[in-house]
């Protein structure tokens, strides 16, 4: 029987066919949990509120806390605005291809700093005082729309002509990405 | 040589070999980067050097796929393949693509905040960063090499084990890529389907598809038994899509995806290492059983490279970082770069020399030993190489998950102190010295593809003669 091709052709087909149905049937939960407003992954209006990173004991990993109002660049957005606000971010970060020198969730260059906690990043109070800007936000915005007049160390990001509008839809975009339930990636964040 | 559609292959291989020289140039740029603080800041970005390296690798591995399965096609069927001029015509509106997104990223790099930008100058999605216009006609190119495998398989209504595989294999493949056109807001969502591309293309299809391949050119290279290979070929496809289907969950630790993909990813990923070691222990098999019937040493010597180097720079180096308590700390770090130079080249770019030697011997047979010295140069170059920039950055990864991600957490000011780590900064310098052994090896793998086998002591006229004709 061994001998036989046959045997072992039956074989691949259906360890192939277990495996992905099982794949689709997990598929499905999941895109369940990680549609904006699912499980996992916090709807967008998300960025009008506190976000937080910390260990969570009964779990045993860190979390995202989220926290009352807190108006990014003073204003609350309406559901539509947000989403509106996060596809511009999304579109800007494809155009200048951030993740070719970036990381978020870990994945992309290695060039550069990972951005998944970047909204929570302990250097933004040193940077507000650099940037003589009011809040977070606005030193976020002075940083992108002209990153290479603030070298970070050792490394420099060049300037991607990002506008006042592109540069708040990337913070918005930022914000947003901190909120979203990772399984504790990065550990220990900001200790 | 008797087939139009060998003749492309032909022409696919050098086209693959030109661009692996595109890979090489634009990774050695990028890797400088890495050395000089500021290094051509504003003018050239890190960004785009490494969008042409990791691009091209990508296209120069599927146009040595194409070939191979174009020489191969008419030998297993006994006929021209179909379409074969339309085939003709993709080749080169394939290389015209490539050569208009190389321009297009060198001179324009990035657009603005707009869909056009996606649509003409840069998707920005790693690996497949290509514009949408290009991707378009890649696809389009895929398609048609799927049509011409199934159309001369039912013109020839024959079937054969290899064949079946390989044709069940290209649908998924091809229909993978539409993932390219993807431009969906919600980060988890997107790389969710993303993962789908990358990992079900290198630990799944791109895996079947040279199973194939090799299948192929183990029946060819050594005279081995269609019985035996063929089964062989159907446990590795059990294994790979047995395992490899659901290992695609070691990318969904951390992107938002639920934690039931710790355990799962972790379990089955672990096991994709199996079906590669099945391939080490075939390979040697083989060597052992038709040890008198090599004929072709620099094809056999790759195909071996190839299945040691599958197992592990892919599997060794993959299940080094693929359990979710490790993966916390050495995910996305120079560790994830020392396993994707080791597995790419590994797992495919070995094969793909491998066949064009074959493929080179067929065409020069009878013309003088098929042996020179060059290729055993060509050959320990490449791989010590590669196997010394995989392990500086294994490495430099190690420093980076250590401090940047295990001590540091991650933030900005960690990053930049793992950055500034002597086995960091050390670990990035060893890695373009052996970038340059690489590349010392790839020139002299170029000048024996040119002459091996064509005689040593033939006058200079007639070589010109055969080589034209
Ligand atoms: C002269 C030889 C080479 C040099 C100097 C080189 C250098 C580099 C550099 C600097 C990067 C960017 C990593 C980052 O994001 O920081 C990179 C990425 C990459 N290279 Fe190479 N490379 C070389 C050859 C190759 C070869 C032969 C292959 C495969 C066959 C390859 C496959 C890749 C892949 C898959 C990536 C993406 C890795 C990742 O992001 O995890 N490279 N390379
Ligand atoms: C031919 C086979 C393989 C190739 C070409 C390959 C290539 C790659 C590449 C290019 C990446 C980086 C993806 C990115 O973020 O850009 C990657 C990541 C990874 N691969 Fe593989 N791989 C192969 C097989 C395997 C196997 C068999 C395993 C496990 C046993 C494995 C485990 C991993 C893991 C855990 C990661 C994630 C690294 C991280 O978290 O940063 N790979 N692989
Ligand atoms: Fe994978």
């Amino acid at each position: 029987m061994i001998g036989d091709p046959r045997f072992w052709r039956s074989g691949a087909l259906s360890a192939t066919t277990v495996m992905v149905a099982v794949l689709v049937i997990l598929s499905i939960d999941t895109l369940r949990a990680i549609r904006a407003g699912g499980r996992n992954v916090p709807a967008y209006t998300v960025i009008n509120r506190r976000i937080g990173y910390a260990m969570d004991a009964a779990t045993n990993r860190y979390r995202p806390v989220l926290g009352g109002e807190e108006l990014l660049f003073g204003r609350r957005y309406s559901a539509q605005e947000a989403a509106e606000l996060i596809e511009r971010g999304k579109l800007v970060i494809q155009t200048r291809a951030c993740l070719d020198c970036h990381t978020m969730f870990g994945i992309g260059a290695y060039y550069a700093p990972d951005l998944t906690k970047s909204w929570l990043d302990p250097i933004w109070p040193s940077w507000q005082a650099m940037t003589q800007a009011s809040s977070r936000e606005e030193a976020m915005v002075r940083f992108l729309q002209n990153p290479d007049r603030y070298p970070i160390g050792i490394r420099i990001m060049p300037n991607l002509r990002i506008d006042r509008a592109d540069a708040e839809a990337l913070v918005a975009y930022l914000k947003w990405l901190s909120s979203i339930e990772t399984n504790g990636f990065p550990a220990r964040f900001g200790d | 040589m008797i087939y139009r559609s060998q003749q492309l292959a032909l022409r696919y291989f050098a086209a693959s070999m030109l661009l692996f020289g595109v890979m090489i140039a634009a990774g050695l740029l990028t890797s400088l980067y890495y050395l000089r603080v500021g290094f051509l800041l504003d003018v050239f970005h890190f960004s785009t050097a490494k969008i042409l390296h990791i691009d091209t690798l990508v296209l120069w591995l599927l146009m040595g796929f194409l070939g191979s399965v174009y020489w191969f096609l008419p030998l297993e069927l006994e006929r021209e393949v179909e379409w074969i001029g339309l085939a003709q015509k993709a080749f080169w509106i394939f290389v015209g693509t490539v050569a208009a997104v190389a321009a297009t990223l060198s001179f324009v790099q990035y657009g603005g905040t707009s869909a056009a930008s996606l649509w003409l100058i840069n998707q920005g999605r790693k690996y497949v960063e290509a514009p949408r216009w290009a991707c378009v006609l890649i696809a389009a190119v895929l398609v048609l090499f799927g049509v011409n495998v199934v159309a001369t398989a039912l013109r020839a209504r024959r079937m054969t084990g290899i064949l079946a595989v390989l044709i069940a294999d290209l649908i998924p493949l091809i229909v993978l890529f539409l993932n390219a056109f993807s431009a969906e807001p919600n980060m988890s969502k997107d790389l969710f389907w993303w993962w789908w591309l990358i990992h079900l293309w290198v630990e799944a299809t791109w895996e079947v598809f040279i199973g194939c391949v090799l299948a192929w050119s183990l029946l060819h290279l050594l005279g081995a038994s269609r019985a035996i290979v063929e089964s062989w070929l159907y446990v590795e496809v059990a294994m790979v899509l047995g395992t490899g289907i659901l290992g695609l969950g070691h990318h969904y630790f951390w992107i938002g995806t639920p934690s039931y993909w710790l355990g799962i990813g972790g379990f089955f990923s672990a096991l994709e290492p199996l079906p590669l070691l099945g391939m080490v222990i075939h390979a040697i098999y083989d060597a052992g059983a038709h040890r008198h019937q090599i004929l072709n040493r620099p094809a056999f010597a790759w195909l071996l490279a190839e299945a040691f180097g599958n197992f592990l720079g892919a599997g060794v180096w993959g299940f080094m970082m693929t359990l979710p308590q490790i993966n916390l700390f050495a995910h996305g770090t120079q560790w994830t770069a020392s396993h994707s130079h080791f597995a790419f080249w590994g797992a495919y770019g070995c094969a793909v020399i491998s066949v064009i030697y074959l493929v080179l011997q067929k065409i020069r047979a009878g013309r003088g030993d098929f042996e020179s010295q060059a290729w055993k140069w060509a050959f320990a170059l490449l791989n010590i190489g590669l196997v010394g920039m995989s392990s500086a950055l294994l490495i430099a990864g190690m420093a980076q998950a250590f401090y940047e991600r295990a001590i540091g957490g991650s933030t900005f000011q960690a990053f930049l102190t793992a950055q500034a780590n002597r086995w960091m900064t050390e670990g990035l310098q060893a890695r373009v010295l052996f970038g340059l052994v690489f590349t010392l090896g790839y020139f002299v793998l170029l000048y024996d593809f040119w002459k091996i086998g064509k005689g040593r002591r033939a006058p200079e006229t007639t070589l010109r003669k055969e080589a034209s004709g």
